[in-house]
């Protein structure tokens, strides 16, 4: 692990990912969103309606995920004290923070027609809110002292905290009624799979191109606050020369 | 012991401590995080005349009958059931064997007077051609699979009942998985 944690070697390796992720990104984004929009068939109770959900699942899939990457780095961050993990967490944060805020509106939006209210006080939307006020205070922490360091740590400790979040969030449709349906992929459930393969295909070509798009901002992210210390360190040190 | 492992083993235990304190305070709380209570439910915890809560199950089979702006229906669970009478707009996927959470009030002769009512979406996703395949072919399998264990039923129990077609019918017509 340490071996990553070196600025200079994690900069090579992320200029050899990112034309592969990118790549990635725009290819699964153009089948995906073609496939969502157009070619999927309507559903036989929603019909067009249904294509919100080629958004609003994958969203919510990467808002969990995000979360859950953050917290690792976050954890590697307080135990090793490497630089690079607060870096990467810091750089997750904001994408994680707007996949929730799009998988609630999409949620919203669905919810009207479908259910008659654009939101209720269920467990999993209450959850997924909460989720999305646990990124912003990240964010806020991570930024809120002179000394960065100081900052890194709280918000690092705030990310592993509000991890206990994730579990709720998955599996409160299994554990209370709530209006929010129960999971349609969930291979280690007794429900199984319950899409059809026209719409499991393009749902989960879009979560690819979710994730190579998050591989991709992370990176880029992640670099640039590289780039960032290094312009501050210079700047230190013409200081005091 | 350095430094690194102590911080490893601080962290794991914050963790587990964590953990089991959410645990037990959800497990405290869990009868106020229902968002609806199911006819089994309210047999279980009757709630007083005049309290406003909110009813959720399966609406019955046959059981709506539209008289101008108000309309009777029963809702289910296929263990208890529960008279319910609304007026006013009800949602777009508002259908017999559909699932549905109304929020009103109990009157003394136990019918549920209804101020809202909610869809309740199911979690199957599929074509118009493969739901009419499923039902020409027999293999739309009504009241078995999902709605026992997704929340309409007692919580924990397995009624084992549902209105729905049950995933493996999905998949053995459209080969499921890739």
């Amino acid at each position: 692990m340490h071996r990553y944690a070196n600025p200079t070697r994690f900069l090579r390796i992320a200029n050899a990912i990112l034309p592969w992720s990118t790549a990635v990104m725009v290819a699964a984004f153009g089948v995906g969103l073609a496939y969502a929009l157009v070619f999927s068939p309507p559903d036989y109770q929603q019909s067009e309606t249904v294509r919100i959900m080629y958004v609003h699942v994958p969203s919510a899939w990467m808002g969990l995920f995000v979360y859950t990457a953050m917290a690792v780095a976050s954890a590697m961050f307080l135990i090793w004290r490497h630089p690079v993990a607060d870096l990467a967490a810091r750089c997750s944060a904001p994408v994680g923070a707007a996949f929730t805020f799009i998988c609630l509106v999409t949620g919203a939006l669905w919810g009207k027609p479908m259910w008659g209210t654009w939101w209720v006080w269920d467990a999993r939307l209450t959850s997924m809110l909460i989720l999305l006020f646990l990124y912003l205070g990240y964010m806020a922490l991570a930024n809120a002292f002179d000394d960065r360091q100081r900052g890194a740590k709280a918000a690092a400790v705030l990310a592993l905290v509000g991890w206990v979040n994730i579990p709720i969030i998955k599996f409160s449709v299994d554990w209370w009624n709530t209006l929010h349906q129960p999971a349609s992929v969930n291979p280690m459930g007794e429900s199984g799979i319950a899409i059809d393969t026209a719409m499991l295909i393009p749902l989960f070509t879009m979560a690819l191109a979710f994730k190579a798009y998050y591989v991709t901002t992370l990176l880029l992210g992640m670099r640039r606050e590289i780039a960032a210390a290094k312009v501050r360190a210079l700047r230190m040190a013409a200081a005091q020369g | 012991m350095t430094r690194k492992k102590q911080r490893l083993y601080f962290i794991g235990l914050g963790m587990l401590a964590l953990a089991g304190a959410t645990a037990l305070v959800l497990t405290a709380i869990s009868d106020s995080l229902l968002y609806f209570y199911s006819p089994s439910d309210l047999e279980e915890r009757p709630v007083a005349d005049g309290q406003r809560f909110r009813l959720g199950g399966l609406v019955a089979e046959g059981s709506v009958d539209k008289a101008g702006d108000t309309v009777h229906f029963v809702v289910t669970d296929l263990v208890h059931e529960v008279p319910v009478t609304y007026t006013g707009i009800l949602p777009d996927l508002f259908r017999e064997g559909q699932g549905v959470v109304t929020e009103g009030r109990l009157n003394p002769g136990g019918t549920f007077q209804a101020a809202n009512v909610l869809a309740k979406h199911d979690e199957n996703y599929m074509p118009k051609e493969v739901a009419d395949s499923l039902k020409e072919t027999g293999l739309w399998k009504e009241g078995e699979g999902g709605y026992g264990d997704t929340g309409y039923g007692e919580t924990g129990s397995d009624t084992g009942a549902g209105l729905t077609a049950t995933p493996g019918a999905i998949q053995a017509t459209s080969g499921g998985y890739p």
